[in-house]
């Protein structure tokens, strides 16, 4: 039904894509996986002709026999919307903050000339029912900053369905989401294409996903398809190196070998962090809410302990606290028998260090990678051996030390992450706290930042707190698990017997909503 | 949103006393005898004793204070020391210049700049956009004097379609008193209207970045489309903040475009105020326009209300 035929694009001369060629079925799902960069959100922007000015595309791509390259772009802005759709990764920002979803909605059918206002209106009530957004629940004077994530990507789909396309291009639209809320929205996306027919160009870094969703699977690297096939052929198969390099480090396990020794290092008793909140009335009483209610959780010397939850259960505020950024309203929390607030010591806070999700963000971009490897030092005093000290932890997470004259931007993304760790080493600390650390990295990347992770363990006898919303990853590298919910810690226990055999309903829920890879 | 008014309104209030008591104060803490000081050196100590009087300088603090400022509420700003007139008629008379004049200038500064800027951002990195990019420059360097003196030069010497300079007032008709405010105002929307136009560009350029634009065009708006449909509205907020400083600048701040037209305005009765030491009108005037910008900043919290429905439901 669309086919893409020997498809290229180069941008500003630089090639970005070469020679795709994909076809997608009615009613069918294509899944199209790749490692970051590897031209797949450009082949979906290549099929809406959405691409910047300087780039060059050839080759074709027909839609029921119509070669749309060949379209001008007022033909295109007929195409986009009604033959063909789009949802995007993040629907927080995908829609218009100050527009009600309901004209969001509304809005496709009218800029297509399909319907009048009142009829329009109508189309938008009858498919935002169907995408389970009622308007007796979510009437349409409603605004997107009164939905969660997950309500929002439905008004997404909503409004990318509208017309009833032909073919739906859904490009990550889940990554962004909790896995409960994944586990729905890919539920809804299966059903439509069976409902209505269309065809669905599913892109996606998650292997996982893309297996559990698609009739067929392209996987793509530096631009190119470099196998295309029936998702069990492909499965089974995997006939191209980078395709098993991909399925390998995506279940990556790292080998383990350090033992922890059972004292406690770190002892959350009780712990409670409420949250002010803006006042209902003008004079009113101050309403608060209770991010952390009654937590208590003990870390062993040389242990990696996980903590999972879905976003907003309060993982996030409990990290800040035990990291010694905030207050706590009542409970304590204990490093080694001394209490952490955030009037402790300097030695303390040195003892324990963080690594987030974005290096990128958390680095200073106008200093050099010696000035943000020193940071920590403002803890303790610059040390004597400071130059010999950040030449070891460089070179231990496998840098140069050349690279200390280097500026952020001169690395890629796992590279930094490197640095940050590197960062966190570099004051010796006895617990690192890994607030997602490896949750925007590329499957290959990740599995190397594990590997080092767990080497560095090894090696230091650190301690880790690994704090993830990628139930895979912490059941590859932690000792014990912790979920959260709301707030409370709903089930504990050694990682491998709550994985296999978990007994809370939440916990349980939340391991049957994970997209799993078949075995190979 | 009646929460949100609600808390705007306080604000507005507590602003407006906090500024009545710096300018009472700023009167108090000038050294000396502010009546000595209005009459000058060689004044007669009975006539410094009378004006005390007739000031309201006598009594303590807090009397003088509330009996200032009560008087203000009722609309009695006190009597001018140099016109012996009460000093709310005179500002009356200068308000029907500097008010409609004011509100001339920002309509058309505002509807000069945000097509100009929308165009702009529309045609980013071309020509078009470098054309506009240099002409806003320039409207902001030259000084609004140096256009009137252009436009009096061109539009009412060389071509005398508009009056060099004056005010026939109000009486003398509508079309009469808009024509001789129409150069003045042009005068002064140039630059706002280069300021306003070089916000309202990027503002829009920021929002076309946005994840939104992107869905509007998967949407199958054009361009243009999805700038007027989504981008508009969300690069407002910035544009209302810029036309509120602006509205509160014009109303004062005209006093060279005042003095170069002839025109009785509020800047120009503060500037004799000033120079003829006519404390009493010094004072009332300033607390006016203290009261005219808290007053316009609490209309542009409105209209970001407006726009803006996070503001409304109070987040």
């Amino acid at each position: 039904m669309i086919a893409l035929d020997g498809v290229s694009l180069g941008i500003g001369g630089q090639p970005i894509l070469h020679n795709v060629s994909l076809r997608i079925d009615a009613g069918k799902v294509l899944g199209l996986v790749g490692e970051s960069g590897s031209g797949k959100s450009m082949t979906a922007l290549s099929v809406m002709r959405l691409l910047p000015e300087a780039a060059t595309l050839t080759g074709q791509i027909s839609l029921e026999g119509r070669d749309l390259t060949a379209l001008s772009e007022r033909q295109m802005c007929a195409v986009r919307g009604a033959d063909v759709g789009m949802i995007f990764q993040e629907p927080m920002t995908a829609l218009n903050p100050v527009q009600s979803i309901g004209d969001q909605v509304a809005e496709t059918l009218l800029v297509h000339g399909a319907a009048g206002r009142a009829e329009a209106a109508r189309i938008a009530r009858e498919r935002l029912t169907r995408v389970g957004m009622s308007p007796d629940r979510f009437p349409l004077d409603r605004f997107p900053h009164e939905l969660s994530g997950g309500q929002r990507q439905r008004v997404c789909i909503a409004l990318a369905i509208a017309l009833r396309p032909k073919l739906l291009i859904a490009d990550e639209p889940t990554t962004a989401l909790d896995v409960t809320t994944q586990a729905k929205i890919l539920e809804l996306i299966r059903e439509l294409v069976r409902e209505e027919g269309m065809g669905c160009l599913l892109i996606s870094h998650d292997l996982a996903v893309v297996a559990q969703m698609s009739d067929r699977i392209a996987v793509m690297k530096s631009g190119e398809v470099v196998e295309h096939g029936p998702t069990s052929d492909v499965l089974e198969q995997m006939q191209h190196p980078y395709t098993r390099a991909l399925f390998e480090a995506s279940r990556h396990q790292p080998n383990r070998t350090h033992e922890r020794n059972g004292d406690p290092l770190l002892e959350v008793r009780e712990a409670v962090r409420d949250y002010p909140l803006k006042r209902a009335r003008l004079f009113g009483p101050r309403p608060s809410f209770r991010a952390v209610d009654g937590v208590s959780l003990t870390i062993q010397r040389g242990e990696s302990l996980g903590l999972v939850g879905e976003s907003g259960c309060g993982k996030s505020t409990l990290t800040r606290a035990i990291l010694g950024l905030e207050p706590l309203q009542d409970g304590s929390i204990l490093l080694d028998g001394k209490p952490v607030t955030p009037e402790m010591p300097a030695d303390l806070r040195r003892r324990m260090q963080v690594v987030f999700q974005d290096p990128y963000g958390s680095f200073n971009p106008r200093h050099r990678v010696r000035r943000l490897l020193a940071e920590p030092f403002h803890l303790t005093g610059r040390p004597a051996d400071m130059e010999a000290r950040l030449v070891e932890a460089l070179e231990s997470v496998g840098l140069a030390p050349s690279d200390l004259e280097k500026f952020p931007h001169e690395f890629s993304g796992g590279q930094r992450q490197r640095i940050a760790i590197a960062r966190a080493l570099v004051a010796r600390p006895d617990l690192i706290v890994l607030d997602e650390a490896v949750s925007a990295l590329d499957v290959s990347i990740r599995a190397q930042i594990l590997d080092l992770l767990v080497e560095l363990q090894a090696r230091h006898g650190l301690t880790y707190l690994f704090i993830s919303h990628d139930l895979t990853v912490v059941r590859a590298v932690t000792d014990r698990v912790l979920v959260m919910r709301a707030g409370r810690i709903v089930e504990s226990g050694e990682t491998e017997a709550v994985f296999a055999a978990p007994r809370n309903p939440y916990t349980q829920a939340l391991l049957a909503a994970a997209p799993v890879l078949p075995a190979a | 949103m009646i929460h949100y008014t609600a808390t705007r309104l306080l604000s507005l209030t507590l602003s407006l006393v906090a500024a009545s008591l710096v300018v009472f104060a700023v009167v108090e803490v000038i050294p000396g005898d502010p009546a000595a000081y209005m009459l000058g050196l060689n004044a007669a100590p009975e006539a410094v004793e009378a004006l005390r009087d007739e000031l309201g300088l006598t009594g303590s603090l807090a009397e003088r204070y509330f009996s200032w400022a009560g008087g203000m509420l009722r609309g009695d700003f006190g009597t001018s020391f140099t016109y012996r007139v009460p000093v709310a008629d005179l500002v009356a008379q200068r308000l029907w210049v500097s008010v409609p004049l004011a509100i001339f200038a920002l309509v058309l500064s505002t509807l000069i700049a945000l097509p100009v800027g929308m165009l702009a951002a529309a045609r980013r990195g071309r020509a078009t956009d470098y054309g506009i990019m240099g002409a806003t420059q320039l409207g902001i360097a030259v000084p609004n004097f140096w256009f009137a003196m252009l436009l009096v030069v061109l539009l009412a010497i060389t071509w005398p379609i508009f009056p060099a300079g004056g005010f026939p007032g109000w009486d003398a008709g509508f079309w009469p008193a808009l024509k001789a405010l129409t150069l003045p105002a042009v005068a002064l929307a140039l630059p706002q209207a280069s300021i306003l136009a070089r916000v309202m560009r990027s503002a829009l350029i920021e929002t076309l970045g946005q994840d939104y634009i992107r869905t509007a065009r998967a949407k199958g708006l054009t361009e243009g489309q999805a700038i007027r449909n989504h981008g508009m509205r969300n690069a407002m907020i910035p544009v209302l903040t810029i036309i509120g400083l602006q509205f509160s600048f014009l109303l004062a701040g005209a006093i060279i475009i005042e003095k170069v037209f002839f025109l009785p305005g509020l800047g120009l009765l503060i500037f004799q105020g000033i120079t003829q030491r006519d404390l009493v009108v010094v004072e009332s005037v300033v607390m006016l326009l203290v009261f005219a910008v808290i007053l316009v900043t609490f209309l542009v919290d409105l209209a970001y209300a407006a726009v803006d429905p996070r503001l409304r439901h109070g987040r």
